[in-house]
């Protein structure tokens, strides 16, 4: 479903990938692990077309979106949900959801849509008139996966949905990302520093490591491979 | 008491004018934080149109209201379109640049604009005869006869109506809520599905015919305009937008009035001749106490 091949992409002069091959099937859960600056969040953006890819190809439904502007690779079925949220915080929580759809159908199919949303999270549903800045984090970032679900996306590309929340509710976020998955069949391809959780969620797993990709396989191996062990899930542990 | 209430309709007149460019000033610095100081000018182009709309609306023999809304009309589409043009030609190729190189290519866009008209209309100011006369007068047996002329009552209802419209837009439609995404953060709106561009070049289009129909009330107000208007005018709009707090809609209006207000009491009580100076020094007094303006404030966010 989407293909990453060969991707390098620069910040000015750093070059923060340097080559990047990753393949996401149709309907699976796919995590990137990686320390800090690795480059995870730089992948995520290249694919949504807000960064750039200087060479290599990115291919969705096989038609190549690397030149593409962002706007127009949410319609092709897209949406990301980014680091620290994002919400429009100065919005109503209603206006975020809104402007979510705005891709899909002209934001017609609102009512119906909405609802589904507050089945996943029905905390949303009671803060519609609240603005977004007032919700906690974890209900940010729950308002955050509803807004990119308002798009009806055929992908969904999460970075770093367990950053600063409170632990009781990562598990519900992780429990609503499975949830998007195997009942509403949206591709899920995941960015985590919590490698632990995220590969234990995912189908297969990436390890990215100073901008290549180091390791791959299924979620599984990943977690028992002792390189993964020692370096992103014992130290976590403690 | 009556001289007092003559100034306060003067005032309020004024104020609406102001208030109308100032919109422009507060949007377009909300959306890609840019001071746009070709704005005045465009006010400045936009008078030019009515003017020249009203001119040749008076060899036919339209009756007036239709004459009005159909100048109303010309000046925002042809006004708008230089706004737009403006806008892709000076400050979109500019976007991912510095902040400075937009102001500058802006202050650039500013002489361009009055030069132009200077040659295409020449140097010379322009008159137009009073297209709506006459008015209520009030108090007429004591010593001052307060005087609210259907013109002055014409402008206010006009602005009234606009930024009822303009209010409504932006908070209720699709597009005027993606406005207030863009303000908020460009990138994330872009990764709502919003042609951020089209979304931007909007604002424009909008600040520019509002601004037009300031410049279509100046004209029919003061009944002269030259290739110079803009200056002055699009410098008190942009004080009114930043005393009400810049990136604030509300405040635009607020300030646009305020500034209005200020000029006429200061005129009409004080000296005609440092009416501006009484402008200018208001903002910079207010600015000591709130530094944001009125009614901007500072952004405080629960991270």
């Amino acid at each position: 479903m989407l293909n990453i091949s060969k991707v390098e992409t620069f910040y000015g002069n750093i070059q923060a990938l340097r080559g990047v091959d990753i393949k996401v099937n149709n309907g699976e859960i796919v995590a990137l692990i990686g320390s800090n600056g690795a480059g995870k969040s730089t992948l995520l953006m290249t694919i949504s077309g807000v960064n750039k890819a200087a060479k290599g190809t990115i291919n969705f439904d096989n038609k190549n979106i690397e030149n593409l502007p962002p706007h127009e690779i949410v319609n092709l079925g897209i949406s990301q949900v980014p680091e620290g949220r994002r919400i429009f915080s100065r919005l109503t929580v209603e206006d975020n959801l809104r402007l979510g759809a705005s891709s899909n159908n002209k934001g017609k199919n609102f009512d119906e849509d909405s609802k589904e949303v507050y089945d996943l999270f029905p905390v949303l549903r009671d803060r519609l008139t609240q603005r977004g800045g007032t919700l906690s984090g974890g209900e940010q970032q729950m308002l955050a996966i509803g807004r990119a679900m308002m798009a009806r996306p055929k992908m969904l590309l999460l970075d770093e949905p367990s950053l600063g929340i409170a632990p009781k509710l990562v598990n519900q976020i992780f429990i609503s990302i499975k949830n998007i998955n195997k009942e509403k069949g949206v591709t899920v391809f995941l960015v985590e520093q919590n490698a632990k959780k995220a590969l234990e969620l995912a189908d297969r797993g990436y390890v990215l490591v100073n901008g290549n990709i180091n390791l791959e396989g299924s979620g599984k191996d990943l977690l028992n491979n002792p390189d993964v062990q020692s370096a992103y899930l014992e130290g976590g542990k403690k | 008491m009556e001289y007092f209430l003559q100034q306060l309709i003067n005032g309020l007149t004024l104020g609406s004018v102001y208030g109308l460019i100032a919109i422009g000033y507060t949007m377009v610095y909300g959306i890609i934080g840019m001071i746009n100081f070709a704005h005045g000018d465009i006010f400045m182009v936009g008078a030019f149109v009515a003017l020249i709309s009203f001119i040749l609306f008076a060899l036919t023999s339209i009756a007036l209201p239709i004459v009005l809304l159909l100048t109303l009309l010309i000046a925002m589409v042809f006004t708008a379109c230089y706004g737009w043009t403006v806008e892709k030609l000076a400050y979109k190729p500019l976007r991912k640049s510095f902040r400075l190189a937009p102001l500058i290519s802006a202050l650039g866009m500013s002489i361009v604009l009055q030069n132009y008209v200077q040659a295409a209309q020449g140097a010379r100011i322009k008159t137009l005869q009073p297209v709506i006369q006459g008015g209520f007068n009030f108090f007429e047996d004591s010593n001052f006869t307060v005087t609210l002329s259907y013109l002055q009552i014409f402008i206010v209802i006009v602005t009234i109506v606009l930024m009822a419209i303009f209010t409504l837009f932006i908070t209720r439609t699709a597009l005027g809520r993606a406005q207030r995404a863009c303000e908020q953060d460009r990138t994330m709106t872009a990764l709502m599905g919003i042609n951020v561009d089209r979304t931007i070049s909007m604002t424009f289009i909008i600040g520019s015919s509002l601004a037009s129909v300031a410049g279509m009330m100046f004209v029919m107000y003061y009944g002269v305009i030259d290739f110079y208007i803009g200056f002055l005018a699009g410098i008190k709009a942009f004080t009114a937008a930043v005393l009400g707090g810049i990136g604030s809609i509300p405040g635009a209006m607020l300030g646009g009035l305020l500034i209005g207000l200020i000029e006429t009491f200061w005129s009409g009580y004080i000296s005609i001749e440092y009416k501006d100076i009484a402008a200018f020094s208001t903002l910079v007094i207010v600015l000591i106490f709130f530094p944001t303006g009125f009614l901007g404030k500072p952004d405080i966010e629960k991270v």
